[in-house]
């Protein structure tokens, strides 16, 4: 086999595995869209604001503390003391329940029966919200998040695949990073297919998502299910957070890939949870292999905008996304 | 008292459709065009002409293109900043090319090239619709701000890949360029502002504006009753990318001088002007003023609050303000979906009864 072919092949591996994470931030728009009809432009900072809280908590920051600091004129930074890592994604996961709760009864229980691109809105105000806030909480200088996961390539698949190529050929490169982000990946969502399939709540949740007043006329409480909703999509973000944040640090950038989350779930459909999969895997192979073979023509730094002229042409031919349910409307 | 319709007898035609029906406001116009015109050149300093009075109107006009398109035509995008960036480069290639050419003329070509380039990436509109066709502006805004960062002659080989803005004058006095005094800065924007406002006014009085409005009320049944949806959402993407063009010509031109297209025209534009419109009210003209004069007064009013009285550092007044518009953004949605235009027409109904309502 000749070495580019095989490069070509690392590309397309390289590019799943950035996929699993674009689709992981894309499964947290689906649950929500689904049991709200809210498209949540938030996810993006949801996933900054849990990954700043995360190394907050474990580095024993005071929150607001610089706010503190200015108007009490007291020089407070840090409690002194570290917190387990597990301990602190505890922690972290109480704060992203409080968000979903304060979210749902501020914002969203004021918005019921809005039109659907008023919501959406709304959610860009709640961006720019929690992104201040994160920022007044934690500080805003870009921080590395330790977790100890494995980081570099694996020296293990480049001794394997050595031999498949000539001499100019020394083997495929893969983050370890990323393999671990695809495990963690699959792992969390078999465990939501699973809660939503065999548990009580999980099918309260496919019901509202299905008809909000049959669900509320069989004694579903929407409330209830909603703050659900936006706790898992905080859970989501957290683990998309993480992954990403110890790839390439916490810092607002992070809050971007929300947008790059955009085209995968217009290319999957906004309402279907294998839809944001596999969106997610092809963006993610589409941009890396685009820019493998047409990039170095065109001058490079194409990955900013393939993917959304990929959805874009796509969508003119079918406008409901790879798995989405087919729209139809009526005067 | 004074604000009524009554007693004011319309014998024409003409005077029984002119825009402000009432007196009243007929003078207020006069009144605000003439302090705006005749007072506000001679007391301009560099600072309110910099800070606030010239990135108002020239935000103001953006807000109105695109109010043009989300709030009269529903169609939302998040393409402004690219199209922005299509009137800047635009206009700084043609002032380039051709030096002899008035800048005024120069600053509507772009606009008019703004037009085809919005009506082109207006054209999956046709097919999808809500947030998918928000979606689908992106891939403007993205793909617009690579190009012109990538192809060299968009910025005529300069070695920084910045665009300057060469001097040029208008009557001889020069609006471009680093001479420019502060009061021909704010009188060129506000004769743009002024012709932009009365031309998008007229456009949504008239038939074509209805056809907008009607497209974005229910989109299906309008196409029943006869309109043409290609027409329309084309036209409103053109007419909207022209003004936003324009905008984005002088935002180059006149306001900053120098550009480098990431940072000047980046997705944060795009996600400004949407505020602006949300926030003064979707479908109103005076609403794109209202947004445009609250998130350009806004930072300036923060940052003498909390620098200068509070003596707070910068970066947090800055996250403060991140928290503050977000939070306006839902409140104006969940308490007055239709801006601060809503709250003045609110007034206006309060002030024809006044002093007796009943």
């Amino acid at each position: 086999m000749s070495s580019d072919f095989l490069y070509g092949i690392e590309v397309i591996i390289n590019g799943l595995m950035a996929g699993v994470l674009y689709a992981l931030v894309a499964l947290g728009f689906v649950l929500i869209f689904k049991a709200s009809g809210i498209f949540n432009y938030a996810q993006g900072v949801m996933a900054l604001f849990a990954a700043l809280t995360l190394v907050g908590i474990m580095e024993g920051d005071v929150p607001f503390s610089y706010l503190i600091n200015a108007i009490f004129g007291t020089e407070i930074y840090n409690f002194g003391w570290t917190v387990p890592v597990l301990l602190a994604i505890a922690l972290t996961l109480v704060v992203m329940v409080i968000f979903a709760w304060a979210v749902q009864q501020f914002v969203f229980r004021h918005l019921v029966g809005q039109e659907p691109i008023i919501l959406f809105m709304a959610t860009i105000g709640l961006a720019y919200f929690l992104e201040g806030v994160g920022d007044l909480m934690w500080g805003s200088d870009i921080k590395t998040l330790a977790l100890g996961l494995p980081q570099g390539g694996s020296r293990w698949v480049e001794d394997m695949t050595v031999g498949l190529g000539g001499d100019d050929f020394y083997g495929f490169f893969i983050d370890k990073l990323d393999m671990v982000a695809t495990v963690v990946a699959i792992v969390l969502v078999a465990g939501l297919i699973l809660f939503a399939q065999y548990t009580k709540q999980g099918r309260a949740m496919r019901a509202v998502a299905d008809d909000h007043q049959a669900a509320l006329s069989v004694g579903i409480s929407l409330n209830f299910i909603w703050v659900l909703v936006w706790s898992l999509a905080g859970l989501v973000a957290l683990v998309a957070g993480v992954m990403w944040g110890a790839k390439s640090g916490v810092q607002f950038s992070l809050s971007l890939i929300a947008l790059k989350a955009l085209p995968v779930l217009m290319l999957g459909g906004f309402t279907s949870i294998p839809g944001a999969i596999v969106g997610g895997l092809i963006i993610g192979v589409g941009e890396k292999l685009f820019e493998f073979l047409i990039g170095p023509m065109v001058g490079g730094a194409t990955e900013n905008w393939f993917a959304y002229v990929l959805a874009l042409l796509f969508l003119v031919f079918r406008p409901q996304g790879l798995f989405g349910e087919k729209i139809i409307e009526r005067v | 008292m004074l604000y009524r319709e009554a007693g004011d007898f319309k014998t024409s035609y003409e005077a029984d459709s002119q825009t402000f029906p009432i007196a009243f406001d007929r003078y207020r116009i006069w009144v605000v065009l003439a302090f705006a015109y005749l007072v506000v050149p001679f007391v301009i300093n560099d600072y309110w002409a910099n800070a606030i009075l010239v990135p108002f109107l020239i935000y103001a006009i953006a807000a109105i293109g695109l109010n043009i398109l989300t709030g009269y035509c529903g169609q939302v995008s998040l393409g402004t900043g690219g199209f922005m960036a299509v009137g800047a480069y635009a206009s700084y290639k043609l002032m380039t090319a051709f030096p002899d050419v008035s800048i005024v003329i120069h600053i509507i070509l772009a606009g008019g090239i703004t037009a085809v380039v919005g009506a082109v990436f207006g054209l999956p509109s046709l097919r999808i619709k809500g947030f998918y066709l928000a979606v689908a502006t992106l891939a403007a805004q993205f793909f617009l701000v690579w190009l012109f960062n990538k192809v060299a002659w968009f910025y005529n080989y300069s070695a920084s890949g910045q665009i300057n803005a060469p001097e040029r004058t208008v009557l001889g006095i020069a609006v471009t360029g680093p001479n420019t005094e502060a009061w021909a800065q704010y009188l060129i924007s506000l004769v743009f502002v002024t012709a932009c406002a009365i031309i998008a006014r007229n456009l949504t009085r008239g038939s074509l504006g209805r056809t907008w409005m009607s497209i974005r009320d229910m989109d299906i049944a309008a196409e029943i009753i006869g309109v043409n949806p290609l027409k329309a959402k084309l036209t409103a993407f053109a007419v909207s990318s022209f003004f936003i063009g324009i905008s984005g010509a002088l935002f180059f031109t006149v306001y900053l001088g120098a550009v480098e297209v990431g940072e000047a025209f980046g997705i944060q534009k795009s996600f400004l002007v949407l505020f602006m419109i949300i926030i003064g009210g979707l479908g109103s003209i005076f609403g794109s003023f209202a947004g445009a004069a609250f998130l350009v007064f806004l930072p300036v009013v923060l940052k003498v609050i909390g620098v200068d009285l509070l003596g707070w550092p910068t970066d947090l007044v800055a996250h403060f303000q991140l928290v503050i518009v977000g939070a306006l953004i839902m409140f104006f949605l969940i308490k007055e979906p239709h801006g601060l235009a809503q709250i003045w027409r609110l007034i206006k109904e309060k002030l024809r009864l006044w002093p007796f309502p009943y």
